[in-house]
């Protein structure tokens, strides 16, 4: 018979060592499933996990597809750990790239230095006025923000579908649904000749830095922590649930908006219908997976990315169905909510029947 | 193993009134291990026919888990029951019943959406609350007792002690010879109270046995024939309560002379500015299910001590959120701080002037359980105590804080970062205490300070609460138990129904005229 026994305190080992596990258990079932799929399980997995990397060009791109994971989910974790559940980042994270977007357009032809700073600000406001409106209907009418900021999303999609069909069609595009690419002055430079590293995984590395000092230095984060764990002491405290829940879903919309702004003044460099392969939603999972910690989401993100890269390239090397993405991401997912409850709970094997009273 | 649990029928109790020689039932050498602690060690324990049978103990004495066991919620590690003379393996709760075990709980187990006859066919596990043969048995027996209950009302419209009447009820449709009582009288009136002791005497005189777990000395010394008393998991003592006074019994019960919180504080003179002033408030309960409070006026000096006793869910709730300022008033002047209004002034402003609150719940309340002390402490104390300097906490300062409460209310923990879950009742409302107290406020508002609280962590907390008074702060005490509102405070007032009664003395008032209040006679006891 296995028991689980409520832990007293939570357990700090398991608390990071289940990531681990859910990495290792999500590999090894990997395997067998290349195996079944006909595959050799060495070569599919070099060709998912090392390949990516060998080069620097590899590198690179990694970062490319960390940048936004990571900085939309340092945003998250904050109103994750505040029992905010903004699940609406992918809608966010588009409105920031039509705000960036439009001021490229706007100032096409006539771009100046301050042109970029601009766009990254204006994706910021974008985003965060997108998140403004589950927050405004929260505290105020008490709507769940899960349902308001998801339908969002799809609101947000319907509204870039129809600038890039409509008004801002590039003239010269033979009808496709996308804007005019971008002038040289408002595309993010390059940090590293042969890749795409851009500027922007810098900017994601200090918004992992700036959202760790918040959590652990600042009474904001305490504030947070409190509200998430305990209402109840934190009206005690005088702690204002209304301003966490305004300030956590302004902080993950801008920082989602921001993300937006970047893609398509980076990668992209311009306006289509499609700008994120679901960064806004993956970035839910990369938080979690991270323990909500921002140093954890930065090496969750990094993973993440590996799994997308990965998938093509065991694509290209092996044609290996690219659906293996989703079922990596997804297997990450399951073991790790799987074996957080190691981290309550202590499992026990014992024999049936014994240790009952004579 | 035996298990022949289910044959047996419970007897009648007239059966069982000569066989006097064989116990009821007879533990021996009752184990029970947890991790971390051993919850009962080597118990053994004889219970008589027509006996009234007192457990007693502190909080984490064992007395829960030795309940568990007879009720077949836990099984022993190793040990023997006895049952009428034959061994028994108890599994389940089903099988002690069939056995002729019943059980009252503390916490009422009842649907509060359905019917008194309902829930008794529920426990029954057999037709329903429509059956008239039901209906008129649960008259039979409540009119038998006592017992003045209407099967057909729904069990969220009673009161407190109806509901417990719904239980003895539900317990004695069962025929038990052997009924378990948990802490029966933590949340009834003194009236209540004596209508239950004397149920519980005609139980007994039928030859059924009662097992009554308590830590109120003053009751079992009224109620019970012998008293079987629990500490660290062992028996340690068995005596009879008559012949006791509550001083040896608590020594028995704390395993050192006890003292009892001092009390040599002189009676508040009643000159001075009032502190806090209230006038005429009503407010709306938080929930849908709170009591709102009606025209509550009331009045603190310095230097003294207002309790306010009340049976729970009369607006305790609505009042000490009103006084804290988790809950703003509608009207800023109905609430004076030193003259000033502060009505519609948050917590954080309230806290600022003062004003610290110990509220009921301490565990999710009063703490987060799963921060450290350290943090906890911060919680309550970052503004009066400066932990933090423009939105960056100082960790050092709160752990220092966090050690200085521990060590001048002696708690017991693992240090400063220890979780707040993982504190003792006692010793974690010590610590929200001690961090009320240090922060020097001006008025303190304590709710159920020694709630479940074992007898020496509440001694060492009224003490505290009265030096608070006598240092010139003035307190508020919102509390059930009236031996501790009789001990602590100068004056007392009554809350029911969301009415506040006019505040006495203490010296010039007694237990039946507040108990009469607490009834909502207010018309009679004054």
């Amino acid at each position: 018979m296995i028991t689980l026994d409520r832990r007293p305190e939570t357990s700090h080992i398991w608390l990071y060592a289940t990531p681990l596990l859910a990495v290792f258990l999500t590999v090894l079932c990997g395997a067998i499933l290349f195996a079944f799929l006909g595959f050799d399980p060495a070569d599919a997995l070099h060709a998912y996990f090392i390949l990516p990397l060998a080069d620097q060009y590899g590198l690179g791109e990694l970062t490319v597809k960390a940048t936004p994971l990571a900085m939309i989910a340092v945003g998250l974790a904050l109103g994750f750990r505040a029992n905010v559940w903004n699940i609406g980042a992918e809608g966010q994270l588009t409105l920031g790239a039509i705000f960036g977007g439009g001021l490229a357009l706007a100032f096409y032809g006539q771009e100046g230095p301050l042109l970029l700073p601009a766009m990254l600000i204006g994706g910021m406001v974008g985003g965060a006025l997108w998140a403004a409106i589950p927050a405004f209907l929260r505290t105020r009418f008490n709507a769940n923000e899960i349902l308001v900021s998801l339908m969002l999303t799809y609101v947000a999609g319907l509204l870039l579908s129809y600038l890039v069909t409509g008004p801002w069609k590039d003239p010269m595009g033979f009808g496709f649904p996308q804007t005019r690419l971008f002038g040289e002055g408002a595309i993010l430079p390059i940090l590293l000749d042969g890749t795409r590293m851009h500027i922007g995984f810098p900017l994601a590395l200090v918004a992992v830095a700036a959202a760790w000092f918040i959590v652990s230095r600042s009474l904001f984060g305490f504030q947070i922590k409190v509200v998430g764990l305990t209402p109840p002491a934190a009206g005690y405290a005088g702690f204002s649930g209304r301003r966490i829940i305004w300030a956590t879903l302004m902080i993950g919309g801008a920082l989602a908006g921001l993300a937006g702004a970047i893609e398509v003044s980076g990668p992209i460099g311009q306006l289509t219908p499609s700008i994120s392969p679901g960064y806004g939603f993956t970035a839910i999972i990369v938080a979690f997976l991270g323990r909500l910690h921002p140093v954890g989401i930065l090496l969750a993100a990094l993973l993440m990315a590996l799994s997308y890269i990965g998938g093509e390239t065991a694509q290209i090397e092996l044609g290996l169905p690219v659906a293996v993405t989703g079922v990596f991401q997804g297997m990450l997912l399951f073991f790790l909510l799987a074996s957080d409850v190691l981290v309550h709970f202590r499992v026990r094997f014992r024999l049936r029947g014994a240790g009952r009273a004579a | 193993m035996q298990s022949d649990a289910s044959s047996t029928p419970p007897a009648p109790p007239s059966a069982i009134r000569g066989a006097q020689a064989t116990p009821r039932l007879r533990l021996r050498d009752v184990t029970k291990h947890f991790p971390g602690c051993l919850a009962n060690d080597r118990v053994s324990l004889d219970l008589q026919p027509g006996e009234i049978h007192a457990l007693l103990g502190e909080n984490g004495a064992g007395k829960s888990t030795l309940v568990k066991i007879l009720y077949g919620v836990q099984s022993a590690d190793s040990g023997t029951i006895e049952w009428e003379g034959r061994p028994v393996d108890i599994p389940n709760p089903g099988t002690a019943r069939a056995l002729g075990i019943g059980m009252v709980f503390q916490h009422f187990s009842l649907f509060e959406t359905l019917s008194v006859a309902d829930n008794v066919a529920l426990a029954l596990g057999s037709g329903t609350g429509r059956d008239a043969s039901l209906i008129q048995e649960i008259s039979r027996l409540s009119e038998e007792y006592g017992l003045a209950l209407d099967p057909g009302r729904i069990v969220h419209e009673l009161s407190v002690g109806e509901r417990q009447r719904v239980e003895i009820v539900r317990c004695l449709m069962q025929n038990p010879s052997l009924i378990v009582m948990d802490e029966p009288t933590s949340v009834l009136t003194p009236h209540e109270v004596t209508r239950l002791f004397s149920v519980l005497r005609r139980l007994r005189d039928e030859g059924r046995t009662i097992l009554y777990i308590s830590h109120k000395l003053q009751e079992i010394r009224d109620l019970c024939d012998r008293a079987t008393i629990l500490r660290g998991g062992k028996v340690v003592a068995s005596c009879d309560p008559r012949v006791e006074t509550p001083k040896s019994l608590a020594a028995l019960m704390i395993g050192r002379s006890f003292d009892g919180p001092k009390s040599d504080k002189p009676v508040s003179t009643g000159a001075g500015v009032p502190l806090l002033e209230v006038h005429g408030l009503s407010q709306e309960a938080a929930s849908p299910f709170g009591t709102s409070l009606k025209n509550v006026s009331l009045h603190v000096r310095a230097g003294e001590v207002l309790g306010i006793a009340g049976v729970a869910g009369n607006g305790q709730n609505t009042l000490l959120a009103a006084l804290s300022g988790e809950s703003v008033s509608p009207r800023d002047d109905w609430i004076k701080f030193e003259g000033k209004s502060i009505g519609r002034v948050g917590a954080r402003g309230r806290r600022d002037m003062g004003i610290t609150f110990v509220p009921e719940e301490r565990l999710g309340h009063g703490s987060v359980p799963d921060l450290s002390l350290d943090e906890n402490a911060l919680l309550s104390g970052w503004r009066r105590w400066g932990l933090v300097r423009r939105g960056l906490i100082s960790r050092g300062k709160a752990r220092e804080k966090a050690e200085t409460v521990i060590e001048a209310f002696n708690v017991v923990s693992a240090g400063s970062s220890a979780a707040a879950r993982s504190l003792s009742g006692g010793n974690l409302q010590k610590f929200i205490i001690g961090r009320e107290i240090l922060q020097e406020p001006k008025l303190l508002i304590a709710a159920q300070p020694t709630w479940g609280v074992d007898a020496g962590s509440a001694a060492a907390i009224q003490t505290a609460l009265m030096e608070l008074a006598r240092s010139g702060a003035g307190v508020i005490v919102v509390s059930q138990d009236l031996d501790e509102l009789f001990m602590i405070s100068d004056r007392v007032a009554v809350i029911f129904d969301g009415h506040l009664s006019e505040s006495r003395p203490t010296h010039a008032t007694t237990a039946e005229e507040v108990g009469l209040l607490m009834g909502g006679l207010f018309e009679a006891a004054s």
